[in-house]
């Protein structure tokens, strides 16, 4: 139980930040992305910009689950939550999301709609064994971290013939979004990847070979401990000095160079690309999302129910799109922290807590806009 | 015919006052409660007056599950309005409790509840004068709502509030944070796990008195229940206009409550507590207060974890573990589990 408390060690962090402090070059600028709404919200929960040299500027990623869906497959959603009466079953902070017409899952089920929390798939699972007569959708979000346990939830649901259990799903990939983000010509300019924690333990190092090898970007996978993402600062740094641009693995206690093979092996029995899904901000990305295999399309609610997908754009003054994109950060949005906080969200970076917004506002907004100002320049 | 309390269950004539309702009450809550208050049996307890001002307080609980390592939703009960009756600097001597039960309760649980609430007002040194109990239809509730007011007397000399907190003053903080949270969340469907954390729910009229004892300049005490102790600092902060400033370091937090809150992505500031103090008090007292905290067993890990600040956004501020800084905010809906 003393794990903890290891990984948080103020004495070392100075340390680390002395160092980032002395090899950062002052004369040149260090854009480093952190891909996972997880390392974004360890920075600025313990305040680890402070740490950081001036030269060293954090760029928020789409690592974020419910940020990156787009008001449309909330929608969806809840269509099947109001429209085919559905129990619809979701992660907390889903819940929250704004979506078309003034409407949340969460004001859904003050309509009416039987829309329930739960911490995991299984509780989804166990709440259809439990009642037979109703029909249970579990929406499936989130990063290659959850989707084996869905996987793994269809697979029983089909083993003990469940009729009542499907799975909206929207689970995405996360070197797809890498891609998008570095091939996108009028984007942002990144010098490096802090590359994501829980993620890396299922697809492993090699993932990222092609961000090193094809686009020249060195990714440093770190944990979620801040003193992880200090260590992670300070070999980018290292590489980008030394002219490097290599994979390298900082959260060895977790991460292997294959990942969790056993893991991969049900999501791929399970899952088949789709060939392309829309992501908040950086669009309709081709194989950047998985969907049922044919042999398990009963389970698939989208078919299930013939709830298709219509898109619908953004609030036009949420800058989610450009935050989600690196291009922006949560105080260029002009309604920032007015018209947009966490208690009110407008858009869906506000809601979760991995989101930048919701991140900036809980933990960082007394730095107000002159620090902000600072570090202009990335736009 | 004696109520079966071991194998029994509630049933709608419980509640509906007639002589099944009287036999449960002189069987199960006149019974474990036992006082010469409750025994005038009746409508109301007719109390002596005590000299100098009264405190009320009431306090609705609701939890689930109604048992959980550390208590159950009996005990909690009274500590909650004892504590409540506490913070305002009084002595808490008597409490109501009103109970709604749910058709079908299993008698043995309700005995094990109402034991654990008499165990409860012997330790806090309060008598529970008196009482109600209705049913409710199976279905219409979750078990057991235990609802309890308490009533306590303040010393001479002594006004705490929540609005008197004053740049300069200093933070303290009773003991470590975030064990009844945890051991709450621990226990729920979903997320059963094993953290080893029990809930600290105790009564603190002891250590306040202590406290008063010291002689130091207090200004507001407030228990972080609900919401834990960044929403209790950012109420303080609110009532009083003021920001505070905050060392995490010197917040007390034990290893098996940080690695659970670590393992679900939670920050114990906000996980509840029921049996933890924060007190402001003036700057050139505070070491007094402290070692008068440290004094008392339920002080023993007492800390002085900030100041009171001059701030217009009336901001709580930490600084972290790490060094940098951070708002510790106000909470925004439920504490959640992280999903990726
Ligand atoms: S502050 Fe709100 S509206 Fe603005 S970008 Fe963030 S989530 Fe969107």
């Amino acid at each position: 139980m003393r794990y903890v408390d290891e990984f948080r060690d103020g004495e070392l962090a100075r340390h680390l930040a002395a160092a980032i402090g002395s090899e950062a070059k002052g004369t040149r600028r260090y854009h480093l992305m952190e891909f996972c709404g997880g390392h974004t919200h360890a920075i600025s929960r313990y305040g680890l910009g402070d740490l950081l040299p001036p030269s060293v500027l954090m760029i928020h990623g789409p690592g974020c689950p419910v940020c990156v869906l787009p008001i449309g497959r909330i929608d969806q959603a809840i269509r099947l939550a109001l429209e085919h009466r559905v129990t619809l079953c979701s992660y907390g902070d889903c819940l929250r999301v704004p979506a078309s017409h003034g409407l949340s899952l969460l004001k859904a089920k003050a309509q009416g709609a039987d829309v329930r929390m739960v911490y995991a798939v299984t509780d989804a699972l166990e709440l259809a064994r439990r009642n037979p007569e109703r029909q249970v959708v579990f929406l499936a979000i989130g990063f290659e971290t959850t989707t084996p346990p869905t996987a793994v939830a269809v697979q029983q649901a089909k083993a003990s013939g469940l009729k009542n259990f499907s799975v909206l799903c929207y689970h995405v990939l996360t070197p797809a979004a890498m891609h998008a983000i570095l091939e996108n010509p009028a984007g942002v300019q990144l010098d490096g990847f802090i590359g994501p924690a829980h993620v890396s333990t299922v697809i492993g190092s090699l993932s990222y070979e092609p961000f090193a090898r094809d686009h020249g970007k060195p990714v440093v996978i770190a944990g979620f401990e801040p003193l992880d993402v200090m260590q992670a600062v300070l070999m980018l740094v290292r590489q980008i000095n030394t002219g490097r641009a290599e994979v390298e693995n900082e959260f060895t206690r977790a991460v292997t160079p294959e990942g969790n093979l056993k893991a991969q092996a049900i999501v791929n029995e399970v899952f088949e690309l789709r060939d392309s899904f829309e992501w908040r901000g950086l669009g309709a990305l081709p194989n950047s999302a998985v969907k049922l295999r044919p042999r398990y399309a009963d389970f698939d609610a989208e078919a299930r129910f013939g709830v298709g997908y219509v898109p619908v754009p953004d609030n036009k003054a949420c800058e989610c799109g450009a935050i989600l994109r690196g291009e922006k950060r949560p105080q260029d949005c002009r309604i920032f922290g007015t018209a947009c906080t966490p208690d009110r969200p407008v858009g869906s970076c506000m809601v979760s807590a991995e989101g930048a917004c919701s991140a900036h506002y809980t933990y960082g907004r007394f730095q107000g806009p002159a620090r902000a100002n600072a570090r202009g320049d990335m736009q | 015919m004696s109520i079966d309390l071991h194998h029994g269950r509630v049933e709608m004539n419980h509640g509906s006052g007639g002589r099944a309702m009287a036999q449960l009450i002189d069987e199960l809550f006149a019974r474990q409660f036992a006082n010469d208050f409750l025994a005038q049996g009746n409508d109301g307890a007719m109390l002596p007056a005590p000299a100098g001002r009264l405190v009320m307080s009431t306090d609705s609980h609701v939890v689930s599950p109604l048992f959980f390592p550390g208590g159950n939703i009996g005990s909690l009960s009274v500590h909650g309005t004892v504590n409540d009756v506490a913070m305002m600097g009084a002595r808490p001597l008597y409490l109501a409790a009103s109970f709604i039960l749910e058709e079908g309760f299993p008698l043995a649980d309700l005995l094990r509840i109402v034991e654990s609430m008499a165990n409860a007002a012997v330790g806090a040194g309060v008598c529970i004068v008196t009482g109600d109990t209705k049913v409710v239809e199976k279905g219409k509730g979750d078990g057991v709502f235990i609802t309890t007011t308490g009533v306590g007397v303040v010393r001479d000399g002594i006004s705490l509030s929540g609005n008197q907190a004053c740049p300069g003053d200093k933070v303290l903080l009773s003991g470590s944070i975030g064990e009844h949270g945890m051991a709450i969340l621990s226990q729920r469907e979903g997320l059963s796990f094993d953290s080893g954390v029990v809930s600290d729910s105790a009564p603190l009229n002891g250590l306040v008195e202590a406290m008063l004892d010291s002689g130091a300049q207090l200004r507001a005490l407030r228990d972080p229940t609900r919401g834990g102790l960044a929403t209790t600092l950012n109420e303080l902060a609110k009532q009083s206009g003021v920001g505070m400033r905050l060392d995490e370091a010197a917040i007390p937090v034990r290893s098996a409550v940080s690695a659970a809150c670590e393992f679900l992505g939670l920050d114990p500031c906000y996980i509840a507590n029921e049996g933890k103090l924060v007190a402001i008090c003036e700057s050139r007292d505070a070491d007094r207060l402290l070692a008068a905290m440290r004094g008392h067993p339920l002080g023993e890990n007492a800390a002085i974890i900030g100041e009171v600040v001059d701030d217009r956004h009336g901001f709580v501020q930490m600084t972290t573990r790490m060094g940098g800084r951070r708002i510790l905010d106000w909470l925004s809906g439920e504490p959640l589990p992280r999903i990726c």
